[in-house]
């Protein structure tokens, strides 16, 4: 029986990590090379992800790490581990 | 993300205990970047983050000799960063019910994503980077806690699924159901107003080199 779109997207997240079985992977694909919205669907998640995994996207406050550093060389100074 | 080197840390730890406590800086520079955004995450607030980063850096120096090694030391470190953002929590009064979002966990919601037909045919629009940045910023900022918690280590941090588990005290199971309703909640919000953002692998996105 050929997978509708819902459960398509049950997995999609599943997918882009390969974290589906081949056989599921297969039935995806063959889905996907059919339908539009489904292939769209996926495209535009797998675009998300890869934006937010973009450092640009969130940056450290400037001088965070400098202001850390200066804080622990002080109580290095005061401290033992 | 850097790669932890289990082998750095231990010689590392073992040297500041004998007494080269300048090693520390060395040590912990790997973990601050997830340290921070997973307490802005809690927090939903840049400088009480970097306050409590500051806090955490101190007492995982001071607890150093707790660290048995059986846990990368990254995820020793974010669980201090989550018991620190999780005490300030408590002690102003703004964490929010955990049932509540026990309750959104539990849902099996309809996860509808935005359905977009012509993602790939409509031309790139110039958003900005910084542009990008905010709106992207803002979507998982919207997210409910235990799901930016979990896209911030999985998808931002890009920790593995067992690190992420081990790091929010939650199974591998619940990490992967989050993720998806996450990754779901963000493609509905974002996808509209990301079209034409086609990256087609990582540190391609349109904006320059």
């Amino acid at each position: 029986m050929r997978i509708d779109c819902k459960h398509v997207w049950d997995h999609i997240s599943a997918y882009i990590d390969g974290e589906v079985d081949a056989g599921l992977r297969a039935e995806i694909d063959r889905h996907l090379d059919t339908c539009e919205i489904c292939s769209a669907v996926l495209d535009s998640t797998r675009n998300v992800v890869v934006l937010v995994a973009d450092d640009r996207v969130f940056e450290l406050p400037s001088g965070f790490s400098e202001r850390l550093h200066a804080r622990l060389t002080k109580e290095l100074e005061l401290a033992e581990p | 993300m850097t790669a932890s080197n289990p082998e750095f840390e231990a010689d590392c730890i073992r040297r500041i205990q004998a007494g080269e406590k300048h090693l520390f800086h060395d040590l912990i520079r790997p973990c601050e970047r997830s340290m921070y955004f997973l307490l802005l995450s809690l927090l939903r607030n840049e400088a009480e983050a970097e306050e409590a980063a500051q806090e955490t850096v101190i007492k995982v120096y001071l607890n150093l000799h707790h660290f048995r090694g059986d846990s990368q030391f990254r995820t020793w470190v974010l669980s201090i960063a989550r018991n620190e953002g999780l005490g300030r929590l408590r002690k102003t009064g703004n964490r929010r019910e955990d049932s509540l979002d026990a309750e959104i966990d539990e849902q099996t919601g309809d996860y509808t994503p935005a359905i977009l037909t012509s993602w790939r045919e409509i031309p790139s629009k110039s958003l900005e980077r910084k542009e990008l940045g905010a709106l992207l910023r803002k979507a998982i900022e919207g997210l409910p806690e235990i799901y930016r918690n979990v896209v911030l280590l999985r998808d931002i941090e890009e920790m593995d699924v067992r690190e992420t588990a081990a790091t929010l005290g939650i199974t591998e199971g619940t990490v992967k159901v989050r993720l998806h309703r996450a990754r779901a909640l963000l493609q509905r919000d974002l996808a509209p107003r990301l079209k034409g953002f086609a990256p087609k692998r990582k540190g391609l996105f349109g904006w320059g080199a």
